[in-house]
C-alpha cells in the first residue's frame, strides 16, 4: 500500500518532468501580443506546464527522440543552395505570402485580399475582433491533447511568432501559398496558422520553403459542412533541418480534406496530423512521400477519428530510405460507435535501398462500430527485382529503371493530390532528387 | 544471327543444373520454335539469354551477331537487338504505359548513339502500331499491365516489340492464357514483324500457336538440351502423339 508520503515511481517521474519543464520554460517570454491572442498564448503555456515537455521514454516518442526539438538554442543548419532546380509552385497562379526566418514579409507578399478570402496576419490579430479565429486558435490544438499529449503543439500555440488566419467564404480558385524563406544558418521559425473554410467554400493551401534551421508549424483547420480544404506542402531541401509540424483538422458533414506532404532531406522531421470527422459523409485523405539519404529521420504520426457515419478516410504514407536513413509511421484510425459505414484505409510503406535503413511502423485500428470497412497495411522492402528486370530487359538502364520504380512506389501517395499541376511540381522535385541520389 | 553453343546453366542459389549443353543456331530472317515438356528448361533459356539474375552459366556461349550476349547487362542486350516477350508480363503501378514505352525506345536509341524520338513522332508511331494490335488509347494511358487482361498483357508485349524493332525476338509461351481470337491478333502482330533481318524464337507447349506463326524449324527440348530438330511437321507429331514417343525414340 502506498501512503501519501511515498509516491509511485510513475508519479515521481511525472513530477520530475514537470519540474524540468518549468525550468526549461522559466526564461521563456511569450511573444508580444494583445487581446484574445495573448490570452490564448497564456492558456497554452499553462497547459504545457501541466502536461510537461516530451521525453524519449514516452510511448508516443518511442521511435523519435524529441531532444533536438527542444534544445536551446536550436542547432544551426547550413543553408541549402537549391538553385539547381525550379522552385515548386513557381508556375502556379497563387496568392503568395512570404515569411522570412519566421516573420511575415509584407513587401515580398501579395496583398492580403482575394475574392472569397479574409486573411489576417497573426502578429496583428490580437486586437482585431476576429471571432472565427478566436474560436479556433489554440482550441483545436487543445482538443488534440487527448488521448495523447502533444506538448510541442501547445508550445507552438504559446510561442508562435507569426502566421496567418485565413477564412474562405466561397470557392477560391487561386491557392493561398505560404512560402518560408530563411536567411541564416541559425534562424528558428515558429508559425501558427488558422484556416476556416465556410459552408460550401473551397480553399487550396500551399506551403513550401526551408523556413529555418529549426521549424515548428501548427495548422488548425476547421472545414464547415460541405466545405473543402486541399493542402499541399513541401518541406524544403535543407539537409540539416529539424522540424515538427502539426495539423489539427475538424470536418463537418459532406466536407473534404486532402493533405499531402513531400519531404526530401531534413535531418529530423516529425509531422503529426489529427483529424476529427464530426459530420456524416465527409472524407479525409492524408498522404506523404518522404525521401532521405544518410542522416535522415522522418516520422509521420497520424490520428484520424471517425465520429459520424458514412465517412471515408485514407492515410497513404510512403518513404524511400537510402544509406541508413530512418522512417517512422504511427497511424491510427479510431472509429467511434456512432460512425457506422465508415470506410477507413491506411497504408504505410517504405522502400529500403540498403540494409542499414530502418522503417519503424505502428499501425493501429480501434473500432467500436459494427458495420465498418477498415483496412490497413504496412510493408518495407527493396525494389522489386522482377519489375527491375522487366524494365532493363526493355533497354532501360539500371539507374533509370530504379528511378522509375521509386516514382512508381510513391505514386499512390502522389495520386492523393487533387490538382495535376501541383502533382507535376511534386514529381519534378522527386525526379530531381532521385537524379542526384541514385545509387 | 543467334548462336548458342553447348550452354550449361545452373541455379545460382542451389546446385541444380537446368541447361545441360544446349546448342542452337538461328539464321537471320528465320522462325524457330522450341517445344518441350514442363521443366525441360525452355523458360530458363529465355531468361538466361535476356540476362535475368539468379542463374549461373557454367559453360558454353551465346552470341548475337558476333557479340557475346552473356557478358552484357540486360539493357545492353536489349539495345543490341534482343527482345523477350514475357510469359508473365510484369505489372508496374504508377508508371504509365506510354511513359514506359517512350523511356524504353529512347534509352535504346541513346545506347545505340541515335537521336531520341521527339514526343510528337513517338506519339504518331505508337498510335499507329497500337491500332494494328487493337490497343486503345486507354490502355496506353493506364499503368504498365495493371488491370490488363491476359490477352491485353500479351498484346502489350507485342506492341513493345513493334516499337523497339528488335532483331532477335524470343516469345516465351506467348500463347498461354490467350483465347483463340487473342492468339490470332498476337500472331498477326508477330507475322507483321517478320522480315529478312529479324529472327524469332517461339517457345510454346502447343502446336496451335504454330498454326498462326509458321516456323521454319522446330526443336524439341528435354532435360536442358535440344533432343530433336525438324520442320513444322515435328510440331504436328507432338500434337498428335505427345512428347513420350519422341523422347523414347531419342533415348533409345
Amino acid at each position: 500500500m502506498s501512503t501519501a508520503a511515498a509516491i509511485s515511481p510513475r508519479a515521481a517521474r511525472f513530477a520530475a518532468r514537470l519540474e524540468a519543464t518549468a525550468a526549461r520554460l522559466a526564461p521563456v517570454q511569450l511573444p508580444q501580443s494583445a487581446g484574445w491572442l495573448k490570452r490564448a498564448r497564456e492558456e497554452a503555456l499553462a497547459r504545457l506546464k501541466g502536461m510537461g515537455l516530451p521525453e524519449k521514454r514516452d510511448e508516443y516518442w518511442r521511435y523519435t527522440d524529441p531532444k533536438r526539438f527542444l534544445c536551446e538554442p536550436a542547432e544551426p543548419a547550413v543553408v541549402f543552395d537549391g538553385n539547381d532546380e525550379p522552385v515548386v509552385f513557381e508556375s502556379i497562379d497563387r496568392l503568395k505570402l512570404v515569411f522570412v526566418d519566421g516573420v511575415f514579409d509584407a513587401a515580398a507578399s501579395d496583398d492580403l485580399a482575394g475574392e472569397g478570402l479574409e486573411i489576417c496576419r497573426l502578429a496583428e490579430a490580437g486586437q482585431a475582433d476576429i471571432h472565427w479565429a478566436q474560436d479556433l486558435y489554440g482550441v483545436l490544438e487543445a482538443e488534440g491533447q487527448a488521448p495523447v499529449p502533444r506538448p510541442l503543439a501547445a508550445l507552438n500555440t504559446a510561442m508562435a511568432t507569426d502566421g496567418v488566419l485565413i477564412r474562405a467564404t466561397a470557392r477560391v480558385e487561386r491557392p493561398v501559398s505560404l512560402v518560408y524563406l530563411r536567411s541564416g544558418s541559425d534562424a528558428e521559425m515558429s508559425l501558427h496558422h488558422v484556416v476556416r473554410v465556410e459552408s460550401g467554400a473551397e480553399l487550396t493551401l500551399l506551403e513550401n520553403g526551408p523556413g529555418a534551421a529549426r521549424v515548428s508549424t501548427v495548422l488548425e483547420a476547421d472545414v464547415a459542412d460541405g466545405g473543402a480544404l486541399h493542402h499541399v506542402r513541401t518541406m524544403g531541401r535543407d539537409h540539416e533541418r529539424v522540424g515538427t509540424t502539426h495539423i489539427f483538422a475538424r470536418l463537418g458533414a459532406e466536407s473534404h480534406l486532402k493533405s499531402f506532404t513531400l519531404s526530401v532531406n531534413g535531418a529530423l522531421v516529425r509531422n503529426e496530423a489529427m483529424v476529427w470527422m464530426l459530420g456524416r459523409d465527409s472524407s479525409a485523405h492524408l498522404a506523404g512521400a518522404a525521401m532521405g539519404d544518410g542522416a535522415f529521420h522522418h516520422d509521420d504520426t497520424v490520428y484520424v477519428t471517425h465520429s459520424a457515419p458514412n465517412c471515408e478516410s485514407r492515410q497513404v504514407f510512403k518513404k524511400v530510405l537510402h544509406n541508413g536513413a530512418v522512417g517512422v509511421f504511427q497511424g491510427k484510425i479510431l472509429v467511434e460507435q456512432a460512425a457506422q459505414l465508415t470506410d477507413g484505409y491506411q497504408i504505410s510503406q517504405s522502400l529500403l535501398m540498403d540494409e542499414r535503413c530502418q522503417f519503424l511502423a505502428k499501425p493501429e485500428l480501434e473500432i467500436y462500430a459494427d458495420d465498418v470497412k477498415c483496412s490497413h497495411g504496412s510493408t518495407s522492402g527493396e525494389i522489386n527485382p522482377d519489375q527491375l528486370f522487366y524494365l532493363r530487359a526493355r533497354g532501360v538502364p539500371d539507374a533509370e529503371a530504379k528511378r522509375l520504380l521509386i516514382l512508381s512506389f510513391l505514386s499512390e501517395a502522389l495520386e492523393e493530390i487533387a490538382r495535376d499541376d501541383l502533382a507535376d511540381d511534386m514529381r519534378v522535385r522527386l525526379q530531381g532528387w532521385l537524379e542526384r541520389h541514385s545509387g | 544471327m543467334l548462336n548458342i553453343n553447348n550452354l550449361h546453366v545452373k541455379l545460382e542459389e542451389e546446385d541444380k543444373a537446368i541447361l545441360k549443353g544446349l546448342t542452337l543456331n538461328i539464321e537471320a530472317g528465320s522462325v524457330h520454335a522450341i517445344m518441350g515438356p514442363n521443366g525441360s528448361g525452355k523458360s530458363t533459356l529465355s531468361y538466361v539469354l535476356s540476362g535475368k539474375g539468379g542463374y549461373e552459366v557454367t559453360d558454353g556461349s551465346a552470341v548475337l551477331d558476333g557479340e557475346d550476349l552473356l557478358d552484357m547487362e540486360p539493357e545492353e542486350r536489349a539495345a543490341a537487338g534482343l527482345f523477350l516477350a514475357f510469359q508473365y508480363p510484369v505489372e508496374i503501378p504508377g508508371v504509365g504505359n506510354m511513359t514506359f514505352l517512350r523511356t524504353a525506345v529512347n534509352a535504346q536509341r541513346k545506347a545505340r548513339g541515335e537521336d531520341e524520338l521527339s514526343a510528337g513522332d513517338f506519339l504518331k508511331l505508337v498510335r499507329a502500331k497500337a491500332k494494328d494490335l487493337k490497343i486503345d488509347a486507354d490502355m496506353l494511358k493506364r499503368p504498365v499491365n495493371v488491370g490488363f487482361s491476359g490477352g491485353e498483357k500479351k498484346r502489350n508485349e507485342i506492341l513493345q516489340m513493334a516499337m523497339l524493332e528488335p532483331r532477335m525476338c524470343i516469345l516465351d509461351e506467348t500463347d498461354s492464357g490467350l483465347d483463340v481470337d487473342a492468339m490470332k491478333l498476337v500472331a498477326e502482330g508477330v507475322n507483321a514483324l517478320r522480315s529478312e533481318g529479324r529472327s524469332f524464337l517461339v517457345i510454346t507447349h502447343y502446336q496451335r500457336l504454330l498454326d498462326h506463326i509458321k516456323p521454319d524449324v522446330v526443336h524439341i527440348m528435354a532435360d536442358g538440351r535440344i533432343v530433336k530438330t525438324g520442320g513444322p511437321e515435328l510440331a504436328l507429331e507432338v500434337e498428335n502423339n505427345g512428347y513420350a514417343d519422341i523422347l523414347a525414340e531419342v533415348s533409345a
